[in-house]
């Protein structure tokens, strides 16, 4: 119990931290954003009130009215309510209203990808360590050439020979235009499709990572005197793979998963750019091209929320697999 | 997670006369992969460093655009006829010259806040590992896109973009910092220090960063590693440094010229398996500093050595 209520303590900090950094980059940083939005905003024919202007000044820094620390307190009242502005990329759409229609994809995509990489990658990393030392363990250090590849440019060789020579996968998209987006099978079998390539982008740059680390801990973990004594015992060997070795090893990896997490986010921001996926992380960065503030940020808030939710179920699953959390 | 000491090593069948001297544990073994590792490493640092030397200005616009490889123009050229290896000599230094910026800038952010934060114990400890763990779950590259979305083109430069990646970078390598000194902090010679009157900084210094010399190492590499991907990353967004060259930045021009698309292989693909190689020297190195920081990954490649030498003098026997 004290273990979960640290837990939930410190994502709760997480959480400010994370909405304070979101207040402070546009302060500390030269530039003025809210010009930029205002004369962006008026060419897009918005009529610019100077409740407007405020409303920006108040995300974004330069309300010489306000101090600093109502700004702070306005700031957060907004995004209590769900205010993040108004996109103007997309104007008039409020922000929070692009965020929600590319949400699912990139939720998807990167979620789907990073079961699978951690789930093969355990499951050949235990193998692997399981028996160090035969040819197939000597390969492992081979993996690291996977992590190094950057990964848009793994994508983008993926894309000219999958997509462009043999003509098997779409290389743009996140689904066939010419249907309409719905919960129907057409949709969904189209949207796998085009999925395909970026997710295994993803599952290869990322994969080497869990099996390396699964595979050391194996190692470790196989000169433990339990299992000496399980195999002291005559349990058979798999027995000892599954219940003692590998349910041991895997802890560290569990507990691991929000660096690789915030890898893998990292990774797909620019997977999903190279692929115009309809994902969160394209809309990113087409928000930092068009000098669009206030989806800047909302996308990096909800980017960083949706980590720190990620790793709080994470956390909490692992209460479920280690005991030991429990016991304290 | 019990963090007993490790155990004592049986000695092994064929026991060396001399006792070996203590600089050797420090040292990683020689083993295949590692001079594998070291080959790629050191190539790539000498073709950053002295390439540029030898190869022609980068820059030079010729007639011949997008044309193959020749022995004259060894990688070809761009679209506007640019010599494709002598951009990648510049590139490689370019990248050599931030990857190393941002390691050791961040290796001694993970410094401070792992190994004084742990020494130093109690509130300090906590705030300073809350610190490192909320930097750690807040994502770095959107984090940095951001960052770098707010400073205007021009007042981007390399030192904005290295303190920014280094910002982001430090926090996982100061948990594993931490976790090393708390075990280091509490032995007897570090208290008899502490004891007679040191100064912090000295106890640090002298006592306790002697231990944490092969993990530094190791993270500093997964450090460099990290900056060239994430630079890479961000120039060929086109956030990065403005004016610089790197392999990030070459990436960024041939995928804006349709390199791929256009067939010219030559352009695309040399840097990113620059960066992929480098990435993988540098990690088949760290494999081997790890081995220092936990011997029982050593073991493995110990028993293999003698299990080869028991087949083969069984075989012997047999004969």
């Amino acid at each position: 119990m004290n273990y979960l209520l640290r837990k939930l303590g410190f994502y709760a900090i997480a959480c400010w931290a994370a909405l304070t950094l979101n207040f402070v980059i546009p302060r500390l940083l030269p530039g003025d954003p809210v010009d930029i939005l205002l004369a962006k905003l008026s060419q897009r024919g918005a009529t610019v009130t100077p409740e407007t202007r405020k409303a920006y000044a108040t995300l974004l820094g330069g309300d010489t009215d306000a101090s600093l620390p109502s700004q702070y307190v306005t700031y957060l009242g907004n995004i209590f309510r769900g205010d993040l502005g108004t996109s103007i990329s997309y104007f008039p759409a409020p922000v929070t209203e692009v965020i929600s229609a590319s949400m699912p994809w990139t939720l998807v995509l990167i979620g789907l990808a990073t079961v699978i990489a951690a789930f093969l990658g355990i499951l050949l990393g235990a193998f692997v360590g399981w028996r160090p030392g035969t040819w197939l363990d000597s390969l492992v250090p081979a993996t690291t050439l996977l992590a190094a590849v950057p990964y848009f440019w793994l994508s983008l060789v993926l894309v000219y020979v999958l997509s462009r020579v043999l003509n098997l996968f779409p290389a743009q998209g996140g689904y066939d235009v010419i249907l309409s987006p719905g919960w129907n099978l057409e949709f969904i079998g189209s949207a796998v499709y085009y999925g395909f390539l970026p997710a295994l982008t993803i599952v290869i740059a990322s994969i080497g990572g869990w099996l390396l680390g699964m595979r050391n801990m194996m190692v470790s973990t196989l000169s433990e005197d339990y299992v000496l004594t399980a195999r002291a015992k005559g349990l058979p060997d798999r027995w000892i793979l599954r219940n003692y070795a590998a349910r041991n090893a895997v802890l560290p990896s569990v507990a691991g998963f929000a660096i690789s997490l915030a890898f893998v986010v990292s990774g797909s921001v620019v997977t999903e750019q190279v692929f115009s996926y309809p994902g969160i992380g394209s809309r990113l960065l087409a928000a930092v091209t068009n000098n669009d503030y206030a989806l800047m940020q909302g996308v990096f808030l909800f980017i960083t929320l949706a980590v720190l939710g990620a790793n709080l179920v994470v956390d909490l699953l692992y209460t479920l697999i280690d005991p030991r959390t429990r016991a304290r | 997670m019990t963090n007993t000491t490790v155990p004592v090593e049986l000695p092994a069948p064929a026991p060396s006369r001399r006792p070996i001297p203590a600089w050797r544990m420090l040292v990683p073994t020689m083993t295949p992969w590692l001079a594998v590792g070291l080959a790629l490493v050191a190539g790539i640092c000498l073709f950053g460093l002295l390439g540029p030397l030898f190869v022609g200005d980068p820059d030079t616009i010729r007639d011949v655009g997008l044309a193959g490889p020749t022995g004259e123009l060894w990688l070809g050229t761009t679209q506007t006829g640019q010599d494709v290896f002598a951009q990648l000599a510049h590139a490689t230094r370019g990248s050599l010259q931030i990857g190393f910026l941002v390691g050791i800038l961040a290796t001694v952010l993970s410094a401070f806040f792992g190994i004084y934060g742990a020494y130093l114990g109690g509130a300090a400890d906590e705030v300073f590992s809350l610190l490192t763990n909320v930097f750690l779950v807040i994502p770095g590259l959107p984090l940095v896109i951001v960052i770098s979305g707010f400073v205007p083109r021009e007042s981007r430069g390399l030192w904005t973009i290295a303190v920014v990646l280094a910002l982001t970078s430090w926090a996982a390598s100061a948990r594993v910092l931490r976790a090393q000194t708390l075990s280091v902090r509490n032995r007897e010679y570090v208290a008899a220090s502490r004891l007679s009157g040191e100064r912090a900084w000295r106890v640090i210094v002298v006592e306790i960063l002697p231990n944490l010399l092969p993990v530094l190492a190791s993270q500093f590499v997964f450090a460099v590693i990290a900056a060239v991907l994430g630079e890479a990353g961000l120039s060929f967004l086109g956030l990065g440094a403005s004016g610089s060259s790197t392999l990030g930045t070459m990436l960024f021009y041939a995928q804006n010229g349709f390199a791929l698309p256009l067939g010219a292989w030559w352009w695309f693909l040399p840097p990113g398996l620059l960066i992929a190689l480098l990435g993988t020297g540098l990690s088949l190195v760290n494999f081997s500093i790890d081995e220092i920081v936990n011997p029982k990954l050593k073991n493995v490649r110990m028993h293999r050595r003698r299990m080869r030498a028991q087949r083969r003098t069984a075989r012997k026997d047999q004969r």
